[in-house]
């Protein structure tokens, strides 16, 4: 099998994670979708070094996973934080801020 | 079996012959001492009795700061040129000692302004920031900030008058080593990783405030999220790029643009994600709608921070890729950017207009400025860099004072920032009236400021490189961007003030100092800018 089909896959694994973020109301499944494009960039690194012959794409992956895990520490604060006070995630009744 | 062997004066090989990256622990020592003191501010936070961690924290972090700032001073009088250590990871040249010595220097008047508890009794940051909003605790923490320390009950007092979270310290020097290691960094990893490091703490700060905890709550939600995803655009730039290149060393991304049989849709495809990312931290053009909205909701002495330092950090790791990646395709990329860097000047200057509130107005110059500032970074010539780098510099400070009188203008609420509230405040604080009238003069790049000299430098440097329509585009924005901080002015010394107005709290030592020192960088850096410059002007990047 040709490794382009991977990158394809990952191409489409990031839009949907992207198109989710754009779409979607609750901050915990937004937060979700922002780890779909993560994995879906580790795809791409994988098949990359794959393609080149090279260890550093699959590095880079591990790179990717500890990032992206103290980032659902910070993150799953925050979102406990506001929601604990609003009683909702929802990222359309956080809109005290504006103009 | 891994015997391993010292060779005298040289890097340790394990018996595989697999060869350890050499360390230079003189270059890196600036980087090496501020996540040490972040570190120790962790320990300290663990052990040290709660009315102990307060001075503790202010003391270690001021410490640090110097100490960072010393090494840093070694390594220039050393004489030694530029270093490439940490097997090509990071590289301490001209540029990067530059911007350490910047981001140091105003982050030791960002930590004056987040250490100030003369301004609001206990500091700006919540006690517990644990404690759920609007329920008898969180009125208790509130309560008892604002006795008189002395009659506050032990019991209270541990938690609302002596008591901020004092983790605020640790979080900070952790986000200045991120910086530091953002703009130092030579490989996209390093760069990505630095990203995480600098931003991660920061979203926590924001959600820190003691008054208005919603709107800080929510500012931090949006500043999460939206950085998130920015970081996701950035990663999958890495990841087409090194699939272009077959490695994520800028110099190599250089070599392989010259000649390789990989499609330029990876190479275009991973420097624009790229470029989203970066230009998300920056705070520029069609990717700044995160800012207005966090600039007014975190904590003022965060936000002063954050448009300082941030800044800097962007802008630098910016210049680097830009000149040290992408400088031998620059043809096909800088027509996007002039249209980023106009979108990002107009949206700045004429939204900024509009607003009622002196946070966001700041907010709102604060992406006109990073239009300007990319008007610099695209001209790929030493002066282009060198203006780009003084114009950070003197951004940097009056920001950062201007951020710092905001502090003061409070009523019985907390901050008052509706723009309203500040009419004929030259009435009740000529003083404070002003230093923030000098500061928008600055801003708006009067001459004697260094908000002229800085205009002065980036722009000929544009002009310079044949980017003429652009500096023109430039100077309508600046003048529009001119309207509305005058019209701040004119609010402050020709309005009758309200009767009900807020009050200008005096400053103790803290925050004056961070005032003062913004205000003196400010003037010095508009009358006598060629020590700067000269520092600005030392050394290209080296890779």
């Amino acid at each position: 099998m040709t490794p382009t089909y991977y990158l394809l896959l990952s191409a489409l694994l990031f839009a949907i994670g992207a198109v989710g973020v754009l779409v979607r109301r609750n901050a915990i499944v937004v937060f979700m979708c922002i780890e779909l494009m993560l994995n879906a960039v580790n795809l791409s690194l994988v098949t990359f070094s794959r393609i080149n012959g090279t260890l550093d794409g699959q590095i880079m992956a591990f790179f990717v996973m500890v990032v992206a895990a103290a980032e659902v520490v910070v993150g799953l604060a925050i979102i406990m934080s506001i929601f604990k006070s609003r009683r909702s995630a929802s990222v359309d009744e956080a809109n005290l801020l504006k103009y | 079996m891994l015997a391993m062997q010292q060779i005298p004066g040289a890097e340790l090989t394990l018996a595989q012959g697999v060869q350890l990256p050499g360390i230079d622990y003189g270059a890196l020592a600036p980087l090496l001492v501020i996540f040490g003191a972040g570190c120790a501010g962790v320990v300290v936070e663990a052990v040290a009795p709660r009315p102990a961690r307060w001075p503790a924290q202010v003391l270690l972090t001021v410490l640090g700061l110097a100490a960072a700032a010393v090494t840093l001073g070694m390594h220039l009088s050393s004489g030694v040129g530029d270093v490439v250590t940490l097997a090509g990871a990071v590289v301490v040249d001209g540029p990067a000692l530059f911007l350490w010595g910047t981001l140091l220097a105003l982050a030791l008047g960002a930590v004056l302004l987040i250490a100030d508890r003369t301004v609001e009794p206990g500091g700006a940051f919540v006690a517990d920031a644990a404690v759920r909003i609007g329920t008898a605790q969180d009125r208790a923490q509130n309560l008892s900030a604002r006795q008189a320390p002395g009659a506050a009950t032990p019991a209270t007092s541990a938690m609302g008058a002596t008591g901020s979270q004092t983790e605020i310290f640790p979080l900070f020097l952790f986000s200045l080593g991120g910086m530091m290691a953002f703009v130092a960094a030579n490989d996209l990893l390093t760069m990505f990783v630095a990203l995480e490091v600098l931003s991660l703490p920061l979203y926590l700060m924001c959600g820190l405030a003691r008054r208005r905890r919603l709107l800080s709550q929510e500012a931090a939600v949006k500043y999460f999220l939206l950085g998130a995803f920015a970081s996701a655009f950035f990663l999958y730039g890495i990841a087409l790029l090194y699939g272009y290149a077959g490695s994520v060393t800028l110099a190599q991304i250089a070599q392989a643009s010259g000649g390789t049989d990989r499609s330029d849709t990876l190479l275009f495809g991973g420097l624009a994600m790229l470029v989203i990312g970066l230009m998300f931290k920056a705070s520029v053009g069609p990717f700044h709608t995160w800012t207005p909205d966090v600039y007014q909701g975190a904590p003022t002495p965060v936000t002063a921070f954050m448009a300082s330092c941030t800044k800097v950090a962007a802008f630098g790791g910016m210049l680097r890729v830009l000149n040290v990646g992408f400088e031998s395709t620059s043809w096909e990329w800088r027509g996007v950017l002039w249209g980023i860097a106009i979108a990002s000047m107009v949206i700045g200057a004429v939204l900024g207009l509009t607003q009622t509130d002196v946070k966001r107005m700041i907010a709102y110059s604060s992406i006109a400025h990073a239009g300007f500032i990319l008007v610099g970074a695209i001209a790929l010539t030493e002066q282009g860099l060198s203006g780009t780098l003084f114009y950070l510099l003197a951004y940097g400070f009056t920001t950062l004072a201007a951020f710092g009188v905001v502090t003061l203008v409070r009523d019985s609420q907390g901050e008052a920032t509706h723009l309203s509230q500040w009419a004929g405040l030259a009435r009740r604080s000529p003083l404070t009236a002003w230093v923030f009238a000098f500061l928008l003069f600055a801003m708006a790049g009067i001459p004697a400021t260094s908000g002229f000299t800085a205009k002065f430098a980036v722009f000929s440097a544009a002009l310079a490189d044949g980017m003429a329509p652009l500096v023109v585009i430039a100077l309508v924005a600046s003048a529009v961007a001119a309207f509305f901080y005058l019209r701040v002015v004119v609010l402050m010394f020709f309005s009758e003030p309200a009767a009900d107005g807020p009050t200008v709290s005096v400053p103790g030592g803290f925050t004056t100092a961070a005032i003062t020192l913004g205000v003196v960088v400010t003037v010095l850096l508009g009358v006598l800018p060629s020590f700067a410059l000269d520092w600005a002007a030392l050394g290209g990047f080296a890779s």
